[in-house]
């Protein structure tokens, strides 16, 4: 199976019922997969004139209690940024998958990149905090896309599937579980003030069409949902919790894989990148590496770090100049060696063989 | 055991399925595992188009093939571009209707487009008869694991045509062995 088409079946089998985009190259897979299934399944598929509108009809649909969500690529992704900004302020469940290509710009619609690691997380103004998921294999298109919908609905964030053309256009073998894991979206109370936050620092959900009657704007509001944009107070009270409902467990959520925790010599790697690394663990048996792949690189698990307590290096191949090495640098005292890749291709197991001093 | 097979030829002659239907064959049918990329650019039919399969008892890590050990070559510019440097262990099948420069490593001729527009009336099935001379002659996968994941892979009502395709593709090579 095609890694765009296990993420499309990933969402359905997660009951996305709403899928709203515009094509582009390479993700477009994932929209063409839902626009013939999802009426199927008395869904809705809709090609809106742009990515804006795009994202702007899953935050609607998210409103209504549907599982919504919308797949792009670099261009798109940039025009998401306003309304990505809204569906936080607004606290709305919703998936974003970006298949990333290399940019800036139009840039390389057929080769990958993983250069929007950072706009992930801070593209839009403001502070706030969301989560992003990277696979590394056709499987985890699919696994990471459940993931991705049972954490958007419990954190009432935008949660990003940031893979890359590599592992959006290979074909690979998957196994398709039976069924999946399914946390509901929790309800707003009766005669609870909808952005009244429980003790998780997430609200229930006020589901249109179920009675409540909602005010949901950007502005700065209250927990009517009533705009108060010019309390200070107020507006710190929100914005921190928008900010720490997904921090604070940043280490809970965590998702990663430890190999050799006691080596020395580290790589890290989210994506695509983590496949060259593997096949340099399995060339080298002699040799003791490890190898920290992440497979949540926002909240970034700092306390991973510390699972390699004898380690002297850490090296981090990335398809981009060092967006997450430079993040990880910050978390640490051992040195960090970045080993960027631009152009589209994979780093190859020799070039980082080389890099670590075995020669072929 | 691993094999790194790539396939190029022009867009439009289906290179892009070939390594799919092959990649299927394997993993649904022969119990194997396998990963299939390709190269393309925005350019559509005419240009120069090339895919590739990596089949394997174990998991693949490394997903890009780095080394083929065979190649299936439909085009003289898919020759020029991905063909001409095939290392001398390789075996290269190519369509010799099409293809006219030669290999230094080891060739099988396979007249595929000059079959499918002769023998069974149509040029769009050359790629499949190219696919049934690539197991005749590797092995790769088996002929019952290729001719289940070609009718996965093919319309429906072209079942006949396609499989006569294939069995035309096993036919010229058992017919002439692998030599040269």
């Amino acid at each position: 199976m095609q890694g765009n088409i296990a993420c499309a079946e990933g969402a359905l089998a997660a009951g996305c019922r709403f899928f709203g985009g515009y094509p582009i190259t390479p993700s477009t897979e994932i929209a063409e997969h839902m626009a013939v299934k999802l009426p199927k399944l008395s869904g809705t598929f809709i090609q809106m004139e742009d990515e804006i509108a795009s994202m702007a009809s899953i935050i609607g649909a998210s409103w209504t209690g549907k599982r919504a969500m919308t797949a792009t690529s670099g261009p798109g992704f940039s025009l998401m940024m306003e309304n990505i900004g809204f569906a936080v302020m607004t606290e709305t469940p919703c998936v974003v998958v970006n298949i990333q290509r290399g940019g800036p710009s139009t840039g390389q619609p057929t080769m990958a990149a993983a250069g929007d690691m950072m706009q992930c997380r801070f593209g839009s103004h403001g502070d706030y905090s969301v989560i992003a998921l990277c696979p590394s294999s056709v499987q985890e298109m699919y696994e990471l896309t459940v993931k991705a919908f049972n954490l958007a609905d419990r954190f009432r964030v935008p949660v990003f599937l940031m893979a890359d053309e590599i592992i959006g256009h290979m074909r690979e073998r998957i196994i398709v579980p039976d069924t999946v894991e399914h946390h509901e979206r929790k309800s707003l109370q009766p005669g609870v003030l909808p952005f009244h936050p429980d003790d998780d620092q997430v609200p229930g959900f006020p589901e249109f069409g179920k009675g409540f009657g909602v005010h949901v704007t950007g502005l700065t509001h209250d927990e009517r949902g009533y705009p108060c944009a010019t309390n200070p107070k107020l507006h710190e009270q929100l914005v921190m919790r928008l900010y720490n409902k997904v921090e604070q467990a940043r280490k809970e959520i965590a998702d990663y894989e430890v190999t050799n925790p006691d080596a020395e010599l580290v790589f890290v790697t989210y994506g695509s990148p983590a496949r060259s690394v593997e096949q340099v663990l399995h060339d080298t048996p002699g040799k003791k590496i490890g190898h920290l792949r992440l497979k949540m690189v926002w909240p970034f698990p700092e306390h991973a770090i510390r699972e390699f307590h004898d380690a002297a290096r850490f090296i981090i191949p990335e398809l981009n100049l060092g967006q997450i090495a430079r993040e990880f640098d910050r978390h640490t005292s051992v040195p960090v060696v970045s080993v960027p890749k631009l152009g589209g291709e994979l780093h190859l197991p020799s070039e980082l063989k080389k890099l670590i001093g075995v020669n072929e | 055991m691993r094999h790194e097979i790539r396939f190029s030829g022009f867009g439009g002659q289906g290179i892009i399925l070939s390594a799919v239907i092959i990649g299927r064959a394997a993993v649904m049918y022969d119990s194997k595992y396998a990963v299939q990329t390709q190269v393309y650019g925005p350019e559509a039919r005419g240009g120069a188009s090339m895919s590739a399969v990596i089949i394997d008892d174990e998991p693949i890590l490394f997903p890009k093939v780095t080394m083929p050990d065979i190649y299936v070559i439909m085009s003289q510019e898919g020759f020029e571009k991905y063909g001409a440097s095939a290392p001398e262990g390789a075996v290269m099948i190519l369509d010799s209707t099409l293809v006219h420069s030669r290999p230094a490593c080891t060739f099988i001729e396979v007249p595929a487009t000059q079959e499918a527009r002769e023998k069974l009336g149509r040029d769009i099935v050359a790629n499949i008869v190219m696919l049934g001379a690539l197991v005749a002659a590797t092995h790769v996968v088996s002929e019952t694991a290729i001719e289940k994941a070609i009718l996965d892979s093919v319309p429906k009502g072209t079942e006949k045509l396609n499989l006569s395709a294939m069995s035309r593709g096993f036919e010229l090579i058992k017919e002439r062995g692998t030599s040269s």
